[in-house]
C-alpha cells in the first residue's frame, strides 16, 4: 500500500536538490499527509498515535530528570526529592513522568485490545502484531526498572521479588540472578545497572516503533469491518483526515493525563514508596505497580506442583506464558474472519477476557490468602483457555455474520441505516450546535 | 441471541464484582483482629483539597508550632529547610530568627574541628539524635520515624469500589486523614480479651498493628494557639497535618493552580479540534 501511492512533487529548488539525494521530506509526505487509510476507522485506532506522543513525552521528561538524579543508594531518594522540592518545576517533571508510565501503559493496553478484538494480527500483519508484542515486553522492562530508581521500600522489595524470579529457572538461574544483580542481593551495582538499562531501553522501544510502523505501512491499516482496502473510495489521505482525528484523541487523552498528573499525582503509585529503601525491613505486601498486577496475579495463581515443575518455576512459567502467547495469536485464531464485529461468539468471549484481565489486576493488588487464590487460579484458566482454547476451537465452529463486500458498501450502508432511524434535521443539528 | 449474550456477559461481571467486594468484609475477631488498621480513619475537609484546593497558611503556622513543641523532641524533618518556611507567610527575616533558635553541627574549620552554630534559612531542620541507633537507643528500639514525607507515605487502603470513586472525588487526603485519625485515636480503650504488647500503646486507627511504641503524643492547651483557635487535641492534630502535607508536598499550590489552567486550556482546545473534526470530515461518510 504504501509503493505507487507517492504523490509528492517538490516545488522549490532546494525541495528537488533533497529529493533527488536522501528523499526524506518524500518519506514524510507519503507516511504523514498523502497515506491512505481506511475511511471507516473509529477512536480505538488513535491509540498509535497517542502512544507515539507518550514515548517522546517520556524521553523528553526523563532525560531532563535523568540531569538531577544521582543513581547511587545513598542518594538517590533525596536527590528525587531534591527534584520535587527545589528544581524549578521538577516536581511537574516527576510526576509527568511517573504518570505518563501509567498512561503509557493504559494507551498500550487498549491498543492491544483494539488488535485482538478487530483480529489487527491476521495474515499479513504477523510480524506487525509481534513487533509489537517486543515494544510491550520492552515497555515492561523499562517501567519496572524505572519504579526502582526511586529508592523507596516498594522499589526495593519489588526488585528483589521480581529478580527472584530468575531463581527458578532451573541450572542458570543464580547465574541469571547475580548477573541481573550485580551481587547477590539488590544494592548499589543493581541501581546503577537499572538506571543505564532504564535510559537504553526507550530508545529501543524507538527503534521498534519505527519498524512497527514501517511494518503498518506497508500493509495498511485493517479497520473496524476487517476487510482489506479494495478501490479507491475504501480510504482518505492521512491528512486532513487522520491528522484531526488523532489530534482530538491524543488531546482528550492529555486531558485524562493532566487530570492524574494536577490532582491525582501519588493515586496510581504506592505509599511505601515515599518511604527510604531499608533493606531489614521487609513491607506487608509487597506489589508492583498496577499494570503489572495482572502478570503478578498469574504468578501467585500457581501455588500447587506440576510433575516435575515445582509452584515457584510454574508461576513463573505462567507469568512469562501470559506474555508469550500473545506472540502466537496471528496462529491461534483460526477464524477466517477477521473482526469481532461479524463473530457474535467472539464477541461475547473477548468481553469477557477483558474483564476477566481486570479482575486478574484486581486480584494482583490482593494479598495471597481466600478465597482471592481460588479467584486468581480461574481468572487464569480462563485468560489461558482464551488464547489456547476459544480461539482455535471458535474459528472452526462459529457461523459468523455476512460480511459487506467492501469498506465502502458497510459504510454507506451504516450512514443509509442511520438517515433512516433520523430525520434530516436531527443529523445537521450537531453541526449548527458547534 | 446479542441480547442473551450481552445479558449472560452482564451477569458475569455483576457477579464478579459482587464477589470481589464481598470478599473484602472480613469476618470480624474483635479480640484479635488480623487487619488493621481495625477503624478506618475519618474522612475531614482540608482546605488544600479538591481541584481549587489551597493550604491555609494559619492553618500551616499552628502546625509548625505543634511539629516544633511537641513532634521535633523525637521526629525529624530532615527534607524541609528553613527557608521553605517562607511560604507559610512568614517574612525573610522571620525565617532568620526562626532559624537561629536551632544548633547545627557544621565544619570542620581550619583547625579541622567540627563546631556547632546558630541555624540559617539554608539549613535543613536538624533531628533530635545524632544518628538512627541513637534514636532507636532512646526509644526501646522502634526509632521515631522522619516527618518530611509521613503525609505520603501513609494511607489507609481504600478497597473495592472506594478506590473506582476517588478517581472522581478526587480524593487525595488519605496522608494526613491518617495522621489526625492516629493522633487522636489513643483515647479508646482495647477491647475485652484483647492483649497489647508491654511498652506498646493501643490505637485502633494504627496501620500496622493494634498497638504502637509512640504513647499519646500530645494533650489539650499544651501548646498555646495566639489565634484563639481551639486549644483541642482534634484541633493540633488537623493542624500538624495539614503541616506535614505541606512538608511532604509543598507545591501542592502552584500544583493545583496550574493544573486548573491545563485542564481549561485542554478543553477549549478539544472543542475547537472537535468543531475542526467535524469541519473535516463533513463530507466523507465513515
Amino acid at each position: 500500500m504504501s509503493g505507487g501511492h507517492s504523490t509528492y512533487t517538490p516545488t522549490t529548488g532546494i525541495g528537488r536538490w533533497i529529493d533527488a539525494r536522501m528523499p526524506l521530506p518524500r518519506l514524510m509526505h507519503d507516511s504523514f499527509i498523502s497515506y491512505p487509510t481506511p475511511r471507516n476507522l473509529n477512536y480505538a485506532y488513535t491509540f498509535g498515535g497517542i502512544l507515539s506522543i507518550m514515548l517522546v513525552v517520556q524521553i523528553l521528561t526523563g532525560v531532563v530528570l535523568a540531569m538531577h538524579y544521582t543513581a547511587s543508594t545513598l542518594l538517590a531518594f533525596d536527590s528525587v526529592e531534591k527534584i520535587m522540592r527545589d528544581v524549578n518545576s521538577g516536581w511537574l517533571l516527576r510526576y509527568l513522568h511517573s504518570n505518563g508510565a501509567s498512561m503509557f501503559f493504559f494507551a498500550v493496553f487498549i491498543h492491544i485490545f483494539r488488535g485482538l478484538y478487530y483480529g489487527s494480527y491476521k495474515a499479513p500483519r504477523e510480524l506487525l502484531w509481534i513487533l509489537g508484542c517486543i515494544i510491550l515486553l520492552l515497555m515492561m522492562a523499562a517501567g519496572f526498572m524505572g519504579y526502582v530508581l526511586p529508592w523507596g521500600q516498594m522499589s526495593f522489595w519489588g526488585a528483589t521479588v521480581i529478580t527472584g524470579f530468575f531463581t527458578a529457572i532451573p541450572l542458570a538461574g543464580e547465574w541469571v540472578q547475580q548477573l541481573l544483580l550485580g551481587g547477590f542481593a539488590v544494592d548499589n551495582p543493581t541501581l546503577n545497572r537499572f538506571f543505564s538499562l532504564h535510559y537504553l531501553i526507550p530508545f529501543m522501544i524507538a527503534g521498534v516503533v519505527v519498524l512497527h510502523i514501517w511494518a503498518l505501512h506497508v500493509t495498511g491499516q485493517t479497520n473496524p469491518t476487517g476487510i482489506e482496502v479494495k478501490s479507491k473510495t475504501d480510504t482518505i489521505p492521512f491528512t486532513p483526515y487522520a491528522t484531526v482525528k488523532d489530534a482530538l484523541g491524543m488531546v482528550v487523552f492529555f486531558l485524562l493525563f493532566a487530570y492524574f498528573v494536577f490532582y491525582l499525582p501519588n493515586f496510581l503509585g504506592h505509599p511505601d514508596n515515599y518511604i527510604v529503601a531499608n533493606p531489614l525491613k521487609t513491607p506487608a505486601h509487597i506489589v508492583p505497580e498496577w499494570y503489572f498486577l495482572p502478570f503478578y496475579a498469574i504468578l501467585r495463581a500457581i501455588t500447587f506442583n506440576i510433575g516435575p515443575i515445582d509452584s515457584k518455576l510454574g508461576g513463573v512459567l505462567a507469568m512469562f506464558g501470559a506474555i508469550a502467547v500473545l506472540f502466537f495469536v496471528p496462529w491461534l485464531d483460526t477464524s477466517k474472519v477477521r473482526s469481532a464485529v461479524y463473530r457474535p461468539w467472539y464477541k461475547l468471549f473477548f468481553w469477557l477476557f477483558v474483564v476477566d484481565s481486570i479482575l486478574l489486576g484486581w486480584l494482583g493488588s490482593r494479598p495471597a490468602e481466600p478465597p482471592y487464590v481460588v479467584m486468581a487460579q480461574l481468572a487464569t484458566l480462563y485468560y489461558f483457555g482464551f488464547f489456547l482454547v476459544i480461539m482455535p476451537v471458535l474459528g472452526l465452529i462459529e457461523t459468523p455474520r455476512r460480511l459487506p463486500n467492501s469498506i465502502t458498501e458497510a459504510v454507506l450502508a451504516k450512514n443509509h441505516g442511520s438517515a433512516a432511524a433520523h430525520p434530516a434535521g436531527a443529523a445537521a443539528a450537531p453541526e449548527t450546535k458547534a | 441471541m446479542k441480547k442473551i449474550l450481552s445479558g449472560l456477559a452482564a451477569l458475569c461481571l455483576g457477579a464478579t464484582m459482587a464477589t470481589a467486594a464481598l470478599a473484602q468484609e472480613e469476618a470480624h475477631n474483635e479480640a484479635n483482629p488480623t487487619h488493621f488498621p481495625i477503624h478506618r480513619p475519618a474522612e475531614l475537609d482540608w482546605s488544600f483539597a479538591g481541584p481549587l484546593g489551597r493550604y491555609d497558611k494559619g492553618q500551616l503556622q499552628r502546625g509548625l508550632k505543634v511539629y516544633k513543641e511537641v513532634c521535633s523532641a523525637c521526629h525529624s524533618l530532615r527534607l524541609v529547610s528553613f527557608r521553605n518556611l517562607e511560604d507559610l507567610g512568614y517574612s525573610a527575616e522571620q525565617v532568620r530568627a526562626l532559624a537561629a533558635e536551632y544548633e547545627v553541627t557544621d565544619g570542620p574549620n581550619a583547625d579541622g574541628e567540627m563546631f556547632t552554630r546558630a541555624a540559617l534559612p539554608s539549613d535543613h531542620f536538624p533531628s533530635p539524635y545524632p544518628n538512627d541507633e541513637a534514636a532507636s537507643a532512646a526509644n526501646n528500639g522502634a526509632a521515631p520515624p522522619d516527618l518530611s514525607l509521613m503525609a505520603k507515605a501513609r494511607t489507609v487502603e481504600r478497597g473495592f469500589p472506594r478506590f473506582v470513586f476517588d478517581v472522581f472525588t478526587q480524593y487525595a487526603e488519605g496522608g494526613p486523614d491518617y495522621i489526625h485519625a492516629l493522633l487522636t485515636g489513643y483515647e479508646e480503650t482495647p477491647p475485652e480479651g484483647m492483649e497489647v504488647a508491654e511498652g506498646t500503646h493501643y490505637n485502633p486507627y494504627f496501620i500496622a498493628g493494634k498497638s504502637l511504641a509512640m504513647p499519646q503524643p500530645i494533650s489539650a492547651d499544651q501548646v498555646t494557639y495566639e489565634d484563639g483557635s481551639p486549644q483541642t487535641i482534634d484541633q493540633y492534630s488537623r493542624d500538624v497535618s495539614a503541616f506535614l502535607m505541606w512538608a511532604a508536598e509543598p507545591h501542592l499550590d502552584e500544583r493545583k493552580m496550574i493544573g486548573f489552567r491545563v485542564i481549561i486550556f485542554l478543553m477549549l482546545f478539544i472543542g475547537l479540534l472537535w468543531m475542526t473534526k467535524r469541519k473535516v470530515w463533513a463530507g466523507v461518510a465513515h
